[in-house]
């Protein structure tokens, strides 16, 4: 095989079209099967000898018609960050964020937390990273929180299924969770609290050339993103449906209006409380919390179980205890579970 | 021999990382020693936020994700 220079695609302009080619072809059959869902699930519950009205008949209904419209968006969405995403990478956002002032840097953490690509095994390095080459703890906190946190797989879901009011206020608020808890733990001036390896390493920032990427490589970066996440959170989406289909066919109306309706204030206490020590994907949450507002439940107990349930979880706190010691984490979890807390409480009071 | 050091606490993505640094290498029949590097403090000194990482003789060429193939053959040759 030949071995081209990093820097030179010779072939870049002559693969992009094809690609984009294929990449609008692909769209048109999305939107056709997306719009024949509806009337081909219709058809589906009526050839079963079923009444459409009995639980089971409910619950089935949903559940063959969420299934493939909730991985249709999914797929859509995550081919569509994968492009986005490969603007951003961890080196470039730590560079942009390296020797920031608190109060904007946690601004544009927070924001940049939301783009930047990097896996969970990745969580720790990057910690390590930001802090030993002078992106201050609070700034780094709020990158840390926001990714997370504000989870593109959700936000696009939400979008699609709940409406774009729903979307807006759950990026709005998750971006002010992490911009908020990271400047209070910037504030708290508790660096003395992480492990003691990690405060004593300096690094200068390692020069890693960044690739030169062509619209072909965005393009395969946004394939490339659908087979890994879709491929990885299919089975956690089915899961999800199935929850939700069963709370569709088989959870009385009143009974969630009763306990996690707007009246009952504890209710967002305890939904936080519930959600941070279970863990989901987002993408599978997200067809739980569409089943549970369709049966009455509030809107700011939902999303503040959905986001405890997402940026607070058991398997990353014993990662992140590699690196900060249990008080840090203690504080951590403390900080943005009262962020979640007031999120709750203040949706609950907006939309009533 | 080339000495390839593959930065990464051991998921799915530095494995394969390595397996291709290794592949690519036989295919171009260029001598390596391949290690991995595990430890968080030893990564960390490097100075690279996302793994995995590979240094190339004390360099480091990439950081973060899964590298394509031919971009691994071009650091080892070069």
């Amino acid at each position: 095989m030949s071995i081209a220079s990093p820097d030179q695609h010779p072939g870049a302009l002559r693969s992009a079209a094809p690609r984009i080619a294929a990449v609008a072809a692909a769209l048109v059959l999305w939107a056709a099967l997306y719009a024949s869902l509806q009337p081909a699930s219709e058809w589906i519950v009526a050839q079963l000898p079923l009444d459409p009205k009995s639980p089971l008949g409910q619950a089935i209904a949903f559940f063959l018609y969420d299934t493939p419209k909730v991985l249709m968006l999914l797929t859509l969405v995550v081919f569509a960050m994968g492009v986005v995403r490969s603007f951003f990478s961890p080196e470039r956002t730590r560079a942009l964020l390296a020797g920031r002032r608190e109060g904007l840097g946690n601004v544009a953490a927070a924001g940049l937390g939301v783009f930047t690509p990097f896996c969970s095994c990745s969580a720790v390095p990057l910690f390590v990273g930001f802090v030993s080459a002078g992106v201050p703890l609070g700034v780094t906190f709020s990158f840390l929180i926001a990714a997370p946190m504000v989870n593109e797989v959700a936000l696009g879901l939400l979008l699609a299924l709940l409406g774009w009011q729903v979307a807006l206020a759950y990026l709005g608020f998750g971006l002010l969770i992490a911009i908020v808890a990271g400047a209070v733990i910037g504030r708290l001036h508790l660096e003395g609290w992480l492990e003691p390896w990690v405060r004593e390493l300096r690094t200068a920032p390692a020069d890693v050339a960044a690739p030169d990427l062509t619209v072909a490589d965005r393009i395969d970066a946004g394939t490339e993103a659908v087979r890994d996440i879709v491929g990885r959170v299919w089975p956690w989406v089915i899961a999800g449906i199935a929850v939700g289909a069963g709370i569709h066919g088989w959870v009385p109306q009143d009974l969630l209006a009763s306990i996690m309706g707007r009246d009952a204030w504890w209710s967002v206490p305890a939904a936080v409380a519930i959600g941070i020590p279970m863990y989901s994907n987002a993408a599978g949450i997200v067809p739980v919390v569409e089943a549970l507002l369709g049966k009455g439940a509030a809107l700011g107990t939902t999303l503040a179980f959905m986001m405890s349930v997402i940026a607070l979880s058991a398997p990353e706190l014993v990662i992140l205890r590699k690196v900060l010691t249990v008080r840090l984490i203690a504080v951590f979890v403390g900080v943005v579970g009262l962020g979640i807390l007031a999120v709750g409480f203040l949706f609950n009071a907006m939309f009533g | 021999m080339k000495d390839v050091k593959v930065l990464g606490p051991g998921c799915k993505r530095c494995v394969a990382t390595a397996e291709m640094v290794q592949h690519e290498a036989d295919k171009l029949g260029i001598a390596v020693a391949v290690e991995k590097v595990t430890d968080y403090a030893a990564i960390a000194r490097y100075g690279i936020a996302a793994t995995p990482g590979i240094v190339i003789d004390g360099k480091v060429v990439h950081a973060g994700g899964l590298p394509k193939p031919e971009d691994v053959a071009a650091w080892l040759a070069a």
